[in-house]
């Protein structure tokens, strides 16, 4: 799969992060981290139904769901005191939620080296990132089965 | 223009009591124009959440590596770095940080492989500020440049490399990872390799001491007496020993360096921050696996 594939909503944060120079990358980043929704209480109350995402390097927890008509809806937990974990949950959560299962599938896997964070943000969170939406995609096909 | 030392009782017993100060101390200083306090995370969006008033981010990633090379700034570098955050050769560089100030120590032990004078760090770090319900900002002050001269890095005291560290083996050694890493089992996370190495274990002869035993909860290092329990009694360090300390990355070991050197006065202790991401990967370097040295 190719950038092309990334989805119009994928498209305009790749495009709003790097029309922006590097410290104003990391401000944009914040702020997805703020406009990550809270988990509900379905979830909050249930911890055991999230999945866990080991590779992010502090706590992140994920939850996906589709319903009848085929829609991905994506739910995530990270602390306030990881902010670049919230970050990029909140980046899947602007560009995922909502998009069909086909969709969020097409999403390429190098998608989360895209948004120009190499220099600002360590390889190791980056990976973190990818492993997101690889257990993303994992859980659409599961549920897709 | 070196500031005060802090008198803080708790300190006395350290081997170096004007290596950490408390957050009061600093608060009481703040306003002190032979200070500049920098936070250092682990999470480089967090100093744009809140920080101290007046702190300046000093970031690990970014700004102490060589973005090309595996390796720290260069002395240009570092003079360079200094002069756009407002630090002068005699400011007082007080460092703190998130995660019992585990980055906030490596910021302090790569600004001592240029022999900054005056470092300290903030006692509880971050998380003490914060529970102490003291005032945060998201304002970024501007000081004014400084003039910090090039000081080429001397790395032979307290830095070790890959073959010294072959040189040293039978010698004491801590491995401050967790015990799934240091017995090799976290290696082969399912479909995703997380730790960058080929290999998994540890250094033979390293005994596992994580790192953050030396921190109490309140994220303040824990007192001599009990570091001494740890370090001295559980690990059996001799007060003369040379040690090498290692972790993945040489991050979380920069914090056991800053306690045995700095706070059990260790003489010579030295990180290895080529770590489990160099050994591991190594060509025919030897490898213990499981719980024991």
């Amino acid at each position: 799969m190719t950038a092309g594939t990334l989805n119009p909503r994928l498209r305009d944060i790749v495009e709003e992060f790097t029309a922006l120079d590097g410290r104003e990358r990391l401000q944009l980043l914040l702020e997805y981290a703020e406009e990550l929704p809270p988990l509900p209480a379905r979830y909050a109350e249930h911890r055991d139904l999230l999945e866990r995402v080991p590779e992010c390097q502090t706590p992140l927890f994920l939850a996906v769901e589709a319903d009848d008509k085929g829609t991905v809806h994506l739910f995530f937990e990270a602390p306030p005191e990881s902010p670049t974990t919230r970050g990029f949950a909140g980046i899947l959560h602007a560009g995922l939620d909502g998009l069909s299962a086909d969709e969020v599938l097409a999403t390429p896997a190098e998608f989360s080296s895209q948004l120009g964070l190499q220099d600002l943000v360590s390889p190791l969170r980056l990976r973190g990132l990818a492993a997101m939406l690889a257990r993303i995609k994992n859980q659409v096909r599961a549920a897709a089965r | 223009m070196a500031l005060p030392y802090d008198s803080a009782p708790k300190f006395r017993d350290y081997a170096r009591p004007e290596m950490l100060v408390t957050t009061q101390w600093v608060a009481d200083h703040l306003d002190h124009p032979g200070l500049v306090v920098a936070e250092s995370d682990e999470d480089v969006l967090l100093y744009e959440t809140g920080h101290i008033p007046g702190a300046v981010k000093l970031d690990w990633h970014t700004e102490l590596n060589d973005p090309v090379t595996r390796d720290y700034v260069s002395g240009a570098g570092f003079a360079q770095l200094m002069s756009e955050k407002g630090i002068a050769r005699d400011t007082t560089l007080v460092l703190y940080g998130d995660k019992n100030n585990w980055w906030a120590a490596y910021a302090l032990w790569v600004c001592t492989l240029f022999g900054h004078p005056d470092l300290r760090l903030i006692d509880g770090g971050r998380a003490k500020w914060l529970a102490e319900g003291r005032p945060v900002t998201t304002d970024v002050p501007s000081r004014a440049r400084t003039d910090y001269p090039v000081i080429e890095r001397d790395d032979a005291p307290i830095r070790a490399f890959r073959d010294q560290v072959v040189a040293h083996l039978g010698g004491p050694m801590i491995d401050v990872r967790s015990p799934g890493e240091y017995s090799g089992q976290l290696l082969h996370m399912p479909d995703y390799p997380q730790e960058g190495a080929l290999r998994g274990g540890h250094i033979p002869g390293a005994k596992n001491v994580p790192w953050s035993r030396a921190a109490a909860d309140d994220a303040t290092f824990r007192s001599r007496e009990e570091l001494e329990a740890i370090y001295g009694g559980e690990a059996g360090l001799r007060p003369d020993d040379d040690v090498v300390v290692y972790c993945r990355i040489g991050e979380r070991s920069s914090h056991t360096w800053f306690v045995l050197h700095h706070l059990l006065g260790y003489p010579r202790v030295r990180n290895y921050d080529g770590s489990w991401t160099e050994w591991g990967n190594s060509v025919r370097v030897p490898i213990a696996r499981g719980e024991q040295p």
